[in-house]
């Protein structure tokens, strides 16, 4: 018995496991596992029955089956009473049963005959009945006697394992699900069994309770999940436009999304430990001078125009830097406030390189072996060019145009990679174009120059105009109107393909507006070091203006004068706070100009071309002005180059964020909008999630580069000396200096210095560099023997597949005899067998190159023309079955001595 | 929450939760859809499992199918008996696999299926010509649709079969960069 029961359970175990690993369709692996010497006469007799209905039923299978429905409720009935009574081993009961259905089966089945994939499944329960019967006999005298040894134990405990691998693994079997659902409850069921079975006494309990415990935990982690998934927010607007323009345009809202995140963190960190501390604990609003309006600015201070520009109140408001206090610790918390403000600046920046290269990692990992995709351009515009997320039928008709003018195009290019016609002029054309660029590039850098030198001359004049105000917000934002489409229009000159041109304007927009920042920050910076060196005159004023008040004359010596009222201190220009208010009006006007182009460009378009369309010239929506397109990149590098602002203005301005998270919030809503309202897709499909890697690249580049202007200003400018929390201080990072020397322990302030040494540093970072070469170049070495690797397996697959061909073309040639010979001795047989025979050994033959489906079906005759799709379709339903054999033994041959052996019906 | 219980049972629908990438939420709205498509014919109650197909008529007719050209094969390919009728196991397998969360290698599985149009376990040229056709429209001349299902062949056919199996196939999709961003579908 015991060594019986080994056999089953090895067999079992196998058959679990084999089932569990194959991912294909898995009711191969049964065929090639011998059966061991009981099963044997069983399976036999299985197999001729199996062998035997293929026969009968297998030409006219082409149509559905209406017995099919009955059928399956008798196997799902047959089923659940098995599962039910499982504890008495009914062998017999079930065979009859069996045979009893296949009798009713194969009566309805002369009608309508079922496929052979409904057979497979059967042949696999087969195998697996009597490896269910046998487990209550194992599971009785596992709990009764416990007389089994350590090793059968560890068998069961494997195969439960196994099972439970498989229960978990079940939603990525690619099986019909009642499939799945049976398999489930079996292993669930199997499981239950025998887990119970494999402790004893005192660990038996401790196995179940642990079983228990695990189960609990599986459901609330699912539970979780449920719950998780329903946080995510706009799932369903994403959702909607993905349905409706595809999932390139959803992809910018999930990176809006994202951004949305980042910068939620991101406002969180500010709001939670500078803004709100110092609201609360803080100094009140008016009670020194760098918190109060000054008075030649009070009269008009709560002026909308004033307010407009973050001057008057807002300007001496927490938003901004000058409003911090220098004071070392505030509140009964002993809070560092400017300690907290420094070290929220830095991990701002911090969090979002963090953030960014971990997603840029993750996706790179995701798309592991992009590099040698390039082979494969038909293939994948076959393939997955379609997007299954279409749900709109206008959607639907510019992808079939954008996909056929994609084929058309790579065909071209197919037909004239090798052909290059007049490649002087092609080049002429595009230094030429590139010289157009580059000079509207400086153009556009000197203007903006230009007008950001003239704003700081308007800024000492008195009653400017609101224009002469707003001079540089208005030309830079007008310039990040005008200047990608004249980009666009000399790039027509380039003659690129669309994919490298789109590359190549995205690189020049993505130049525009650095340029254009950069220009703007140096102007700046101008702006900051004239007021620096205004500094010390103003401070020499205020010290003056202080001592003279205090020992002014006239006034009585004893008695202390009221201290002066601090709108009336003469104060400093701030420059930090110049600098935030800068991005803040940038900001600002930025969202109001993207937004009002919404409005005006897509909006007024849309509406214009949807109701001035029934009383025009010619048709509107096809013609000339038609619908806008969603432009996914622009918008995209509107959003980057936003969030660059936001980096380098949060330190200056710490409310910048808060207005950011606003400003996203509502452009998720009104873009949303606009995108459902007024929108077609874009024709050039450009992908913008976080799964691509271009544009996140893009927002690291500029994560850097606006991390450069901040960090010079706090490492090599001075602060001002009367407002913000440094003031007072030589530089800004002093503040750490200071924090390390008061409140820690002294050792710990020497080995600070100690790190900070240059000596120290220099080697460090040389090491890091080091660090880097090597591991590069271990990545180097590994991908090279990686694809070294995968043209080793690429060249070994090519040589067995063209031996294997050799051969099923000799098997090919060996089974025609054999049919022959066959179809000779038994006389009586149907020609529908031969047909059968003949498919079959078309599926088994690996080469089919030389057998067109259409001929050999027509050649075997019997098969009606109309059907021959159907009759094709077949194999499928044959090969999983088959196919797993076929590689070790000649599968026809045995068929077709099955067949010569069979019996004449 | 009333409902859940009456439609379904409490084991059923752990069973398909594991047995798809769902939630149980989601497998009460796609039983929804479901039973929206043919509410006279799916009942309210599936704790007998009672055996209704709904026609490919209708299950084509969702919006979320109406304008995919494969719609036929892919109700078809998941459908039991390849006629495109759909029990609420096939609907919910189908929406499993083309769900975000369903991994490459099932989507792939799957695929190679829903572009074998005559079933034969491969996809040869006339399946490559289908697909051709149907993405297009036919909109191609012949020679380029040849030109194009010649291109194919020769990219992605490993062993020189004139046929793509689903090796050929999974080696080429898995490398598709959008693959997965694009064979799913939302509901």
């Amino acid at each position: 018995m015991s060594r019986q029961l080994k056999g089953r359970g090895e067999e079992a175990g196998r058959g679990a496991r084999g089932r569990a690993r194959s991912g294909s369709p898995g009711t191969g692996d049964t065929s090639g596992r011998r059966p061991s010497q009981k099963q044997a006469p069983r399976a036999e007799g299985a197999a001729g029955r199996r062998g035997a209905q293929p026969g009968r039923k297998e030409p006219a299978s082409g149509s559905p089956r209406p017995g099919s429905s009955q059928r399956k409720q008798a196997e799902r009935r047959r089923q659940r009473e098995e599962l039910g009574e499982q504890g008495q081993s009914s062998a017999e009961r079930t065979f009859e049963g069996r045979r009893k259905r296949d009798g009713r089966a194969s009566l309805k089945e002369q009608r309508a005959p079922p496929k052979k994939e409904k057979e497979v499944p059967r042949k696999e329960e087969m195998w697996k009945r009597p490896k269910k019967h046998r487990s209550p006999s194992l599971a009785s005298s596992a709990s009764g006697g416990g007389s089994l040894s350590e090793e059968e134990l560890a068998r069961i405990l494997e195969q439960v394992e196994d099972r439970k691998k498989l229960i978990a693994t079940m939603r990525n079997k690619p099986w019909p699900m009642t499939k799945k659902l049976r398999e489930l409850r079996e292993a669930q069921e199997f499981v239950e069994k025998y887990e119970g079975a494999l402790g004893k006494g005192k660990g038996k309990r401790l196995y179940a309770y642990r079983t228990l415990v695990a189960k609990k935990w599986v459901k609330f982690k699912r539970d979780f999940d449920n719950f998780k998934t329903q946080c995510i927010p706009w799932e369903m607007k994403i959702k909607d436009i993905e349905s409706h323009f595809g999932s390139s345009v959803a992809s910018y809202f999930i990176f809006l999304r994202w951004m949305y995140g980042v910068n939620l963190v991101l406002f969180g960190l500010i709001f939670g430990l500078v803004i709100i501390p110092e609201v609360l604990m803080g100094m009140p609003y008016g009670s020194i001078p760098r918190k109060t309006v000054p008075r030649a600015e009070e009269e008009k201070a709560m002026d909308f125009s004033v307010l407009w520009d973050f001057e008057g109140y807002i300007k001496y408001s927490a938003l901004f830097y000058g409003y911090y206090n220098n004071q070392r610790t505030i509140g009964w918390l002993r809070y560092r406030l400017p300690m907290a403000y420094f070290m929220v600046g830095v991990s701002v920046f911090g969090y979002s390189l963090m953030i960014v290269i971990r997603s840029m990692a993750s996706n790179s990992q995701g798309s592991a072996s992009n590099g040698e995709s390039t082979n494969f351009t038909f293939s994948f515009k076959m393939f997955t060019s379609w997007d299954y997320l279409i749900g709109n039928s206008e959607t639907a008709d510019n992808k079939y145009a954008s996909i056929t003018t994609s084929f058309k195009e790579s065909i071209v290019d197919e037909q004239e990679s090798n052909k290059e016609e007049n490649i002087h002029l092609t080049r002429f054309l595009r230094v030429l174009a590139n010289f157009l660029i580059i000079c509207c590039l400086c153009g556009s850098g000197y203007l903006i120059y230009f007008v950001v030198k003239r704003s700081q001359e308007f800024s000492k004049m008195q009653n400017v105009s609101w224009y002469e105000r707003n001079e540089v917000e208005i030309v830079m934002s007008l310039l990040g109107m005008f200047c990608p489409p004249l980009f666009e229009t000399i790039a027509a000159l380039e003659n690129y393909h669309p994919r490298i041109g789109l590359k190549w304007q995205l690189g020049r927009i993505f130049a525009l507006f650095l340029g254009n920042l950069y220009t703007f920050l140096l102007a700046l910076m101008d702006d900051v070091h004239l007021k620096l060196s205004n500094e010390e005159t103003i401070k020499n004023i205020t010290h003056w203006t202080l001592f003279n008040y205090y020992n002014s004359s006239g006034w009585n010596e004893s008695v202390p004068r009221p201290p002066l009222h601090p709108a009336d201190v003469p104060r400093g220009s701030c420059w930090e706070t110049a600098v935030g208010i800068e991005f803040m009006r940038l900001t600002v006007s930025d969202m109001l100009v993207t937004y009002i182009t919404i409005l005006l460009g897509d909006f007024l378009r849309a509406c214009f071309v949807r109701f001035m369309n029934y009383c025009w010239c010619w048709d509107l929506e096809a013609g000339f002005p038609s619908y806008a397109e969603f432009d996914i990149s622009g918008n995209v590098l509107g959003l980057i180059f936003n969030q660059g602002m936001i980096w380098m203005g949060s330190f200056y301005a710490p409310g910048l964020v808060g207005i950011n998270v606003l400003r996203l919030l509502t452009s998720m809503y009104f873009q949303c909008w606009a995108v459902m309202s007024s929108n077609v897709p874009h024709e050039r499909v450009f992908k913008a999630s976080r799964s691509n890697n271009f544009y996140m690249g893009l927002l690291l580049l500029v994560l850097f580069l606006s991390l450069l202007p901040v960090a010079y200003t706090i490492m090599s400018l001075p602060p001002s000396f009367d407002c913000g929390p440094f003031s007072g201080k030589n530089r800004m990072y002093d503040v750490i200096q200071e924090t390390i020397e008061n409140d820690f322990p002294t050792f710990l302030g020497k080995i600070f210095a100690f790190l900070a040494n240059p000596g120290l540093i220099v080697p460090a970072i040389l090491l890091m560099l080091l660090a880097i070469y090597y591991l590069n170049s271990v990545s180097k070495s590994l991908s090279r023997a990686n694809a070294q690797l995968r043209k080793k397996i690429q060249a070994l697959r090519e040589v067995e597949k063209s031996h294997k061909s050799v051969k099923g073309r000799k098997t090919a040639q060996d089974s025609e005899d054999t049919a022959k010979d066959a179809s000779n001795a038994t006389q009586l047989q149907l020609t529908k067998d031969g047909t059968t025979l003949h498919r079959a050994s078309q599926n088994e033959t690996p080469d089919k190159k030389a057998q067109d489906p259409g001929t050999s079906s027509s050649a075997s005759g019997t098969t009606l023309p109309a059907s021959r799709h159907l009759s094709i379709a077949r194999p499928p339903g044959a090969r999983p079955d088959s196919g797993p054999a076929r590689p070790q033994t000649h599968p026809w041959r045995s068929a077709s001595g099955k067949s010569a052996q069979r019996p004449p019906h | 929450m009333g409902n859940k219980q009456t439609v379904f049972t409490h084991e059923q629908l752990e069973a398909y939760q594991d047995c798809t990438f769902f939630t149980r939420k989601e497998i009460m709205r796609l039983f929804y859809r479901y039973q929206d498509l043919a509410p006279q014919l799916v009942p309210l109650d599936y704790t007998s499992c009672p055996d209704v197909k709904v026609p490919y008529e209708l299950i084509g007719s969702m919006p979320e199918l109406k304008d995919n050209p494969f719609r036929q094969r892919i109700a078809q390919v998941f459908s039991e008996d390849g006629d495109g009728h759909m029990t609420l196991d096939n609907f919910l397998d189908m929406f499993s696999v083309m769900s975000e969360m369903a991994p490459r290698d099932l989507k792939a599985y799957y695929a190679f299926k829903i572009y074998d149009f005559n079933n034969d376990g491969y996809i040869c040229a006339w399946d490559l010509e289908q697909t051709v056709t149907k993405l297009t429209r036919g909109e191609l001349s012949a020679e380029e649709v040849s030109l194009v299902c010649e291109k194919v062949l020769d990219e992605a056919d490993g062993d020189h079969d004139g046929r793509l199996s689903l090796e050929d196939f999974q080696n080429m999709i898995l490398r598709a960069p959008d693959f997965l961003s694009t064979f799913h579908i939302r509901i």
